[in-house]
Formats: C-alpha cells, sequence, structure tokens
C-alpha cells in the first residue's frame, strides 16, 4: 500500500498529521492561560484517522464532523488562522467568531461543520450523500463519530437510511476508547462498533487508528466503493485521545500512565517517521523541515488569533436569516 | 371565476409546479409515495392522507418513500439542503418532532448563525397539525409555537387553499428553513385558486373580515371559528376585524397594531396550548407596543393546559368553538362600552 503513496503524498500526509498535532497540542497550552472561551475537545492522538480517511477526498465531497472536530477541519483543507481565530471568538474567524470550536465549518470545502449534538452529523451526511447522488456525481460523504455517538438514534437510524436508500456515504467510527468519562468497552453493547455494519447490510472494517496506512487502505476501498454506486460503508478505527474529554478534564477515569504508553509506543506520527525512514521513502530531515514549517505556522495562527479584533455589538443580530420580513 | 379545489390539491399542486419550475426541488416522507417494496400499486398512498397522490407518477424517484426513521430523514433534508437541494419532506404528525427535533432546531436552524452567514439551507418541513380529528394525544397537537420560539426557523400555517398554495410555492423559494403547517381538518375545504403558479409573501397579514370594534386574529383552522363568531356577533351590531397572520414566524406585527390602533381590543384565537403560545406572544406585543390603544385586557381563546383528548365528548370542549370566542369578544367589547 505504501508504493501507491507518491513522495510528495507521504510528505503531504505528515504535513497534516502534524498541522493538527501542533494546532492542538498548542491549543492545550494556551488554553490553560485562560484566554480561550468555553468548551475546547482536543484531536491529538487521533491524526491518522482524519488524515488516512481525508486524503481521498475531494474538495467538493462533504465531510460532518464532530464536537472532537478541529482534526477534520484541517484535514479537510480549512485554514489554520482563521480557524484559531475561531476558537478565539474573533471576528476574522472562519464563523465570524459564532461557532466557536464545537461549530467550526466551511460549507464552500464540503465541511458541513465541527457539532456540538453527539450524533448530529449522521442524518447530515445522509442528506449531503443525497445531493451527491440526486447531482448525478460521483462525490461522497463521510461521517465521522465516536464511540459515544454509534449509541445513539441518529447514527443508527442514517445507517439504515444509508442502506436504504445505497447512497454514497461513509460513516467512520472514530473508538478513542471513552465517550466523555465513560468507555466504550461498557457503553457499545456489540464491543466493535463495526460488528454493527452487518445490522444494516454494509460493509464493515476495523483499523488501527494508531497506522496511518491502514486507514488510508480501509478508507480508499470504501471511499471508492461509494463513488462506483457501491453504497455505504462503516469502518472502525480504533484510536487514543491525548487529552481529556474538553480542556480542563483531570481524567481521573483513566489509567495511570495510560496516555504515556500510548504516546511512547503507538503515537502515529512517531509509526510514521519510524516506517518512512525504515524504507527511505523520506528523509528525518526532510519530515524535519515539515515540523518547522508547521510550527511557524501555528505560532502565526496564534499570533493573529490573538491579534484580531472580537465582533462587534452589530454582528449579534445578522446571520440568523438569509431575508426576513 | 377561478376554479375552486381543496386545500389539499393546493398543496399537491404547489408542489407539482415546483418540482416542475426547479430540478432541485424533492420530496420525501414516510408514504409519501406509499407501496415501496410491496408487490402492489407503487403509488399507493401518496401520503397518509392523499396530500402527495400522484406526484410520483409525474416526477419518479424525486419524490422519495423513507423508513419510519424521522430524525435519519428529517436530517438528510436539512443536511441536502445545506448541499444544494430544495427537499420539501414531510414530518407525518407535528407530533412525531419528539423524535427528530434536533435536526430541525439545533442544525438547521442554527447553521446560518453558527457558520457566520456562509450556509444556505432551504428546507421546507411540512407537517400535519391540530385537533379535531379525534386522533387523540399524540396525533392532535398545535404545536408551532414551539418552532415559532426558534431563531432561525419560518412557521407559516394557512388558513385557505389559496394561502397554502401561494405559501408553500413561497416556502419552497426561500432560503431559509420553513416549517409549513396543515391542519389536517382543512384538507377538504375547497377554495378559489389560479392554477398558475403565485406566491405570498411571509410576514404578511390577511385582513379576512374588516371591522372597527374588535380585533380578532386567528391562526390556521380557527381563522373559520373567529369568522363564525365575526358573522353571529355582526348580526348583534359587533364588528370584528378579522386578522389572519399566516405567518408566525415572521410576524405581521405593524397590521396587527394598526388595527387594535383603531378598535381598542384584542381577542387572539389559537388552538394550542395556553401557555407560552402564539396568542400570548400576540397579547404581549400588544400589552408593550399598544398600551395606550387598549380600552381593555386582551383575551385569549385557547386550548386548556391538558393533552388533546381523544372522545368527540372532551374534543369538542377541547377546541376553541365559535361560542367561546364570541363569548371573548362580548367580554372585552362589554369592559369598555
Amino acid at each position: 500500500m505504501t508504493t501507491e503513496l507518491n513522495k510528495q503524498s507521504l510528505q503531504n500526509a505528515y504535513l497534516i498529521m502534524r498541522r493538527i498535532r501542533e494546532f492542538e497540542e498548542r491549543l492545550h497550552v494556551e488554553f490553560a492561560t485562560g484566554e480561550i472561551p468555553g468548551f475546547v475537545h482536543l484531536y491529538a492522538g487521533e491524526e491518522a484517522s482524519a488524515t488516512g480517511v481525508i486524503m481521498h477526498l475531494r474538495s467538493e465531497d462533504y465531510l460532518a464532523s464532530t464536537h472532537r472536530g478541529h482534526g477534520h477541519c484541517i484535514a479537510k483543507g480549512l485554514d489554520v488562522r482563521t480557524m484559531m481565530a475561531e476558537i478565539y471568538g474573533k471576528k476574522p474567524g472562519i464563523c465570524g467568531g459564532k461557532g466557536g470550536s464545537m461549530h467550526v465549518a466551511d460549507l464552500h470545502l464540503g465541511m458541513l461543520g465541527a457539532n456540538g449534538i453527539v450524533g448530529g452529523g449522521g442524518p447530515l451526511i445522509c442528506g449531503a450523500a443525497l445531493a451527491a447522488k440526486v447531482k448525478r456525481t460521483d462525490n461522497v460523504a463521510v461521517c465521522f463519530f465516536g464511540d459515544g455517538a454509534s449509541n445513539q438514534g441518529t447514527i443508527l437510524e442514517s445507517l439504515n437510511l444509508a442502506s436504504v436508500w445505497r447512497l454514497p456515504a461513509i460513516f467512520v467510527a472514530e473508538n478513542n476508547g471513552y465517550a466523555e468519562a465513560t468507555a466504550a468497552r461498557w457503553s457499545v453493547a456489540t464491543g466493535n462498533i463495526a460488528d454493527r455494519a452487518a445490522a444494516f447490510d454494509m460493509p464493515g472494517a476495523i483499523v488501527d487508528g494508531h497506522d496511518f496506512f491502514a486507514v488510508y487502505e480501509a478508507a480508499g476501498e470504501a471511499i471508492d466503493r461509494a463513488r462506483a454506486g457501491g453504497g455505504p460503508s462503516l469502518i472502525e478505527v480504533k484510536v487514543n485521545r491525548y487529552f481529556g474529554h474538553f480542556e480542563g478534564d483531570q481524567q481521573t477515569y483513566r489509567g495511570v500512565d495510560e496516555v504515556k504508553k500510548i504516546r511512547e509506543t503507538k503515537d502515529c506520527l512517531m509509526l510514521f517517521r519510524q516506517r518512512v525512514t525504515k524504507q527511505g521513502l523520506l528523509t528525518g530531515e526532510e519530515l524535519d523541515l515539515i515540523d518547522d514549517q508547521v510550527r511557524a505556522e501555528i505560532e502565526e495562527a496564534v499570533a493573529f488569533a490573538k491579534a484580531a479584533p472580537k465582533p462587534q455589538a452589530s454582528d449579534l443580530l445578522t446571520d440568523v436569516y438569509v431575508a426576513y420580513a | 371565476m377561478t376554479r375552486k379545489i381543496s386545500f389539499k390539491q393546493a398543496i399537491n399542486e404547489a408542489m407539482a409546479q415546483e418540482m416542475a419550475r426547479d430540478e432541485s426541488v424533492i420530496a420525501m416522507g414516510e408514504d409519501n409515495v406509499g407501496g415501496k417494496g410491496g408487490e402492489g400499486e407503487k403509488d399507493a398512498w401518496g401520503g397518509v392522507l392523499g396530500v402527495t397522490k400522484g406526484l410520483y407518477g409525474k416526477f419518479g424517484d424525486r419524490i422519495m418513500d423513507t423508513p419510519i426513521s424521522e430524525s435519519a430523514f428529517i436530517g438528510a433534508a436539512v443536511g441536502a439542503a445545506a448541499c444544494g437541494l430544495r427537499p420539501v419532506a414531510e414530518l407525518m404528525f407535528v407530533d412525531f418532532l419528539g423524535v427528530c427535533f434536533d435536526q430541525i432546531y439545533n442544525q438547521a436552524a442554527k447553521f446560518r448563525y453558527m457558520f457566520g452567514g456562509k450556509a444556505v439551507t432551504p428546507v421546507v418541513i411540512r407537517t400535519m397539525f391540530g385537533a379535531g380529528f379525534r386522533a387523540a394525544a399524540q396525533h392532535s397537537q398545535s404545536l408551532y409555537s414551539i418552532f415559532t420560539h426558534i431563531p432561525g426557523l419560518k412557521c407559516v400555517v394557512p388558513s385557505t387553499p389559496y394561502d397554502a398554495k401561494g405559501l408553500l410555492i413561497e416556502a419552497i423559494r426561500d432560503n431559509d428553513p420553513v416549517i409549513f403547517f396543515e391542519h389536517k381538518l382543512l384538507y377538504g375545504l375547497e377554495g378559489e385558486v389560479p392554477e398558475e403558479s403565485f406566491t405570498i409573501p411571509f410576514g404578511e397579514a390577511n385582513i379576512v373580515r374588516d371591522g372597527d370594534d374588535v380585533t380578532v386574529v386567528a391562526i390556521g383552522r380557527m381563522v373559520h371559528i373567529a369568522l363564525q363568531a365575526a358573522e353571529e356577533l355582526a348580526k348583534e351590531g359587533i364588528e370584528c376585524e378579522v386578522i389572519d397572520p399566516r405567518t408566525t414566524s415572521p410576524l405581521d406585527e405593524e397590521t396587527i397594531l394598526e388595527s387594535v390602533s383603531i378598535t381598542g381590543r384584542l381577542v387572539v384565537v389559537d388552538e394550542s396550548y395556553p401557555r407560552c403560545n402564539v396568542a400570548t406572544d400576540i397579547a404581549a406585543i400588544a400589552a408593550q407596543k399598544a398600551f395606550g390603544d387598549l380600552k381593555a385586557p386582551v383575551y385569549m381563546v385557547c386550548a386548556p393546559h391538558t393533552p388533546v383528548p381523544f372522545s368527540d365528548a372532551l374534543e369538542d370542549l377541547y377546541i376553541p368553538s365559535p361560542a367561546k370566542v364570541k363569548a371573548a369578544i362580548n367580554e372585552v367589547v362589554e369592559y369598555a362600552k
């Protein structure tokens, strides 16, 4: 599989994963200063999932995300400067400071938004996939959701509807082991979320979310099938989040050293680096260069966000309707 | 003379004309076609009460049956709207909002604001409402107040076949999410409706009867109840101005306040539960903006604070009647002779 990705694609994959990591780790630091308002849910640790799936998508393909949505947005190509400004509640933010971390969206890039409602994206992605089908395009729609959302009626209904309507939809369950503070091994009755695929007559796959290449391969297969009119798929990506449910979560429900061990043994960026350098596909220096580039980029994004003005009083009442008599 | 068709036919015709005019208009709902997957007739039902009957023959797969899965398909209509289609989704009875409300009020209604004005979500949700069908507590409610409460939604409650057609075409062409309420007891009502396509703008009330003594604002089927009361009172020398807001969001406050400035008396007739409904909303607006004009307290004729009962003996008592409206009008007249 590795051979199918040329040098440029490999560099791009690493760039996206590193960009997400840097964005999230920087937010973790900045949030602690008290300057960032509201709830922030970080995606660090899960980078290979967003990147491995979304690298297959075009800008016309649709994507619905979750409350832990920064990674999906970055992978879909949203601008990190205006994303950062949005999270800071600033006027030049991608949503004018009216959405915040949980509602980052860019419909021009097919990004239907992070979502504050667990399981909220499933039905929306059925609609996006329906639009792709009705308009006779070969575009697809991807719904990311977590292990928590896997138990929501909206997701189960959407799996059924996508199957019944044979929609070009891909459901990606990012099972990071915890819905807030509740372990998936307790809350998901089937153990594996992907086991539920059979109940909706669609292919299901389980992949190791620390392995970019495994995600990339499984997603490619499902997305190609959807584009060719072969209907929906369910992919369960087993991942781990490095930070709490939200920033400020002390994570006392997790095992001692649980995250430390994962970081040391399974980190997706580390595994990627090991693999591509060992196989001589990219050099350590080339990857270091990307690290430097991303660090500067995020530094600049934070500076931009901090310096940006807040929305004005006149912004309060706008953007409710297209027109209202 | 314009031909007469029923309220139900008017809705069907509005959908057919818009589907013919604009390829991006699609329709979906439980048994909107009817008969999917069975061995019998393909277009068996055309909606549970036949409102969409015949559209399948004209437009094929652009009208779709759905599983009984309101969250998924109402949400799909919302998502499809955000991705360039103009879906008309049918929530069979508004009482079923409980199983899909999130997709309407947290998703559709908020996209535009949350996304900084970048989203356009031209979805129409048609839904049946109202008591009098002996359909009991979970199939008879008048829940437009709940939708009126939510910023980002528009809320339409037509009372005549003419309005139903013009407002539905407007709703389909509108670029915001619109909830379109159809009173099940009005489906058979006949009225003059032009064959050609036409629109009625939102936020423009219809003065259905002129009068100088009392302003009566009524919603949906209650317009006809109010008119009946007004005709009877006219024989007693009391002239009511009956106003049908037609849309509860946006609401044409101006027409109501202008009328109250002449009559000085206001009665609002609303079939919904009496707390936090459209009647209390209009009463509050009048209390604040027409206080100086009012000669009497605002009276509200609503359903009682109970679920809708099943037995006809109880349901007939439940629904605001012409007699109750007359009594309220008499009270405000008596209050300031």
